[in-house]
């Protein structure tokens, strides 16, 4: 009897650490939503999105350079990153045999854990050093990088939850490896290899140090690949740590806005997959 | 009834060996095929059958580990000759596996007819009627002809067996291995893929594992029986299911070896 109030006691005592730590990870989620929220809806104005920056001291202005820069850099990153990834990711899953394989493999480890600040000194190094000017291009480079390892992994492991018999099935029909790949097993993982993209593009978009050392920013619109380009993450960074009042109010506008544009990107890619699976039934 | 005997050998195993890593599985097969005859292998379960059947096609090879020795001749050409496209090999010897594995979110229509339209077929109208062809003849089409564009994986596993079946069809193949094709069908429908296999035999040669005893006596013309990667008897159906030369042979075919 006392046996099992003791075991009933330890199963409550277990489910309340469990609850405890669940809520543990909630709150401060809620705190950054809720924080965001208040502080950058009230600073929300039509002109945010609509107007550039003005010369310190006059109130008002937006950040629409800076959002559209980070659309910009973002899908020129993915642009680069995506294509090489995606190859990388089905080179490691379909011929992981070779030698060359593991060794990629080690370094698209290695890779995801450089700090980001280190990948923008990189790109300084590589890019904007020789090229002479901080420019879009040098911060697409960076995010792509922040991009690829990410979308190796996923793409690598995605293409491995293919069982083999769905290969051999593929080969059976007399059809060269190459076109068993791309139009049977990766074909049949689009859905999941969106998502894989969806993360590493959200995971690039919110990269502020990267960008400090090769789009570097500007106050201006532009669309020059070769200039420096305002992005979200570094107006933001520039406008919070500045001492204007306004400027501050505008950061926490910048940060609601970044949010919601990573927020966005993920449900339309969520409304894009149900379109497909409607579609193919994926 | 022409002697089966004279007709044309299409394909030949010599010597035909396989291992997974250490383990040998299929232990120097020697044996030959003859055009447009239905071939069947039995033998106890483990005994290497699906191995040996999957070295005809050097579909074998793509398991991590796993290695061929010895010879084996489609037409008289070594088809492990190292200048032989292997690509080319298996578009001649089609294969209906022992699990169904239909294309993952494909489509019944798109699961049939894939293996032409990635040859560089696109009209639709033949992609179409191809796979109308091939769904009938799998004993399928009546079941399927209504909703073509659900996933082929939606299928019963007899379904998907059939729709595998079909699939190996539309490419047409002179050599056709069908590992247990119907081991999970109903009656009904072995009986159409059994009519199948008739008629296919016109055209093309057919070999096949199974484990059931009437149906190799019924719709085979020659039979081999294996034993722990050892072929112990090959020959007409009509002497090995009546007169077995072995004794293992008749134990295994009256039900007395496990
Ligand atoms: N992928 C594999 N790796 C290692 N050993 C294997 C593998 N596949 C099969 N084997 C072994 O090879 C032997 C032959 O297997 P095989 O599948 O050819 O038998 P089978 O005669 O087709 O049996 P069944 O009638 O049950 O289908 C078995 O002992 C099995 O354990
Ligand atoms: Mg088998």
């Amino acid at each position: 009897m006392n046996y099992r109030i003791y075991r009933k006691f330890k199963n409550f005592m277990f489910l309340v650490l469990t609850l405890v730590s669940a809520l543990a990870v909630l709150i401060p989620l809620f705190m950054i939503i809720q924080f965001v929220l208040v502080q950058g809806a009230s600073s929300l104005s039509l002109d945010f999105f609509t107007q550039l920056p003005k010369p310190v001291g006059e109130v008002g202005g937006g950040m629409k350079h800076a959002i559209l820069g980070t659309i910009y850099i973002v899908l020129l990153g993915a642009a680069i990153a995506i294509p090489i990834g995606v190859t990388c990711g089905i080179y490691l899953s379909e011929f992981s045999k070779s030698k060359l394989s593991k060794t990629l493999k080690m370094t698209v480890d290695l890779m995801s854990g450089i700090p980001s600040i280190v990948i923008g000194i990189f790109a300084y190094l590589v890019v904007v050093v020789p090229l002479k000017s901080f420019s879009a291009f040098a911060g697409a480079i960076a995010l792509s990088i922040i991009m690829l390892p990410i979308i190796i992994k996923t793409s690598e492991e995605i293409l491995k939850l293919v069982p083999n018999h769905i290969r051999e099935a593929g080969l059976a029909l007399g059809l060269p490896r190459w076109k068993v790949i791309l139009f049977i097993i990766l074909k049949g993982s689009v859905s999941n290899l969106l998502t894989g993209m969806i993360l590493a593009i959200s995971r690039a978009a919110g990269e502020t140090a990267p960008l400090l050392f090769t789009a570097f920013g500007n106050m201006y619109l532009s669309y020059n690949m070769n200039e420096p380009m305002a992005s979200l993450p570094v107006q933001i960074y520039t406008y919070a740590i500045s001492p204007y009042k306004d400027w501050q109010r505008q950061a926490w506008a910048g940060a609601f806005v970044l949010m919601v544009l990573i927020l966005t990107m993920n449900l339309f890619a969520r409304f894009i997959l149900t379109k497909i699976k409607d579609k193919k039934g994926i | 009834m022409p002697n089966l005997n004279d007709a044309k050998v299409i394909l030949e195993a010599k010597k035909l060996e396989a291992w997974f890593g250490d383990f040998h599985a299929v232990k120097g097969i020697t044996v030959d095929y003859r055009e447009k005859t239905i071939n069947a292998i039995i033998g106890p379960s483990g005994c290497g059958k699906s191995t040996y059947l999957r070295c005809l096609n050097r579909i074998h090879e793509e398991i991590e580990g796993a290695r061929t020795a010895g010879e084996v001749l489609l037409e008289g050409k070594n088809i492990y000759d190292k200048k032989v496209d292997v690509v080319d090999v298996r578009r001649r010897i089609g294969m209906v596996f022992q699990k169904p594995n239909p294309f993952p979110s494909m489509s019944i229509l798109d699961n049939v007819v894939i293996g032409l339209r990635l040859q560089g077929i696109s009209k639709r109208s033949t992609l179409l009627e191809t796979a109308e062809v091939c769904l009938r003849k799998a004993a399928l089409w009546d079941e399927v002809k209504d909703k073509l564009n659900s996933l082929g994986t939606s299928l019963s596993g007899g379904q998907q067996q059939r729709l595998c079946i079909a699939r190996a069809l539309a490419v047409n193949p002179p050599v056709l291995l069908m590992d247990e094709p119907t081991s999970a069908l109903d009656p009904i429908a072995t009986a159409k893929i059994e009519e199948l296999m008739n008629e296919i035999k016109k055209e093309y040669t057919v070999i096949i594992v199974t484990h059931n005893m009437q149906q190799a006596a019924r719709i085979s013309d020659f039979t081999s029986f294996f034993v722990y990667g050892n072929m112990i008897e090959h020959g007409l159906s009509a002497d090995i299911f009546t007169n077995p030369k072995e004794k293992q042979t008749e134990d295994y075919i009256s039900g007395r070896f496990g």
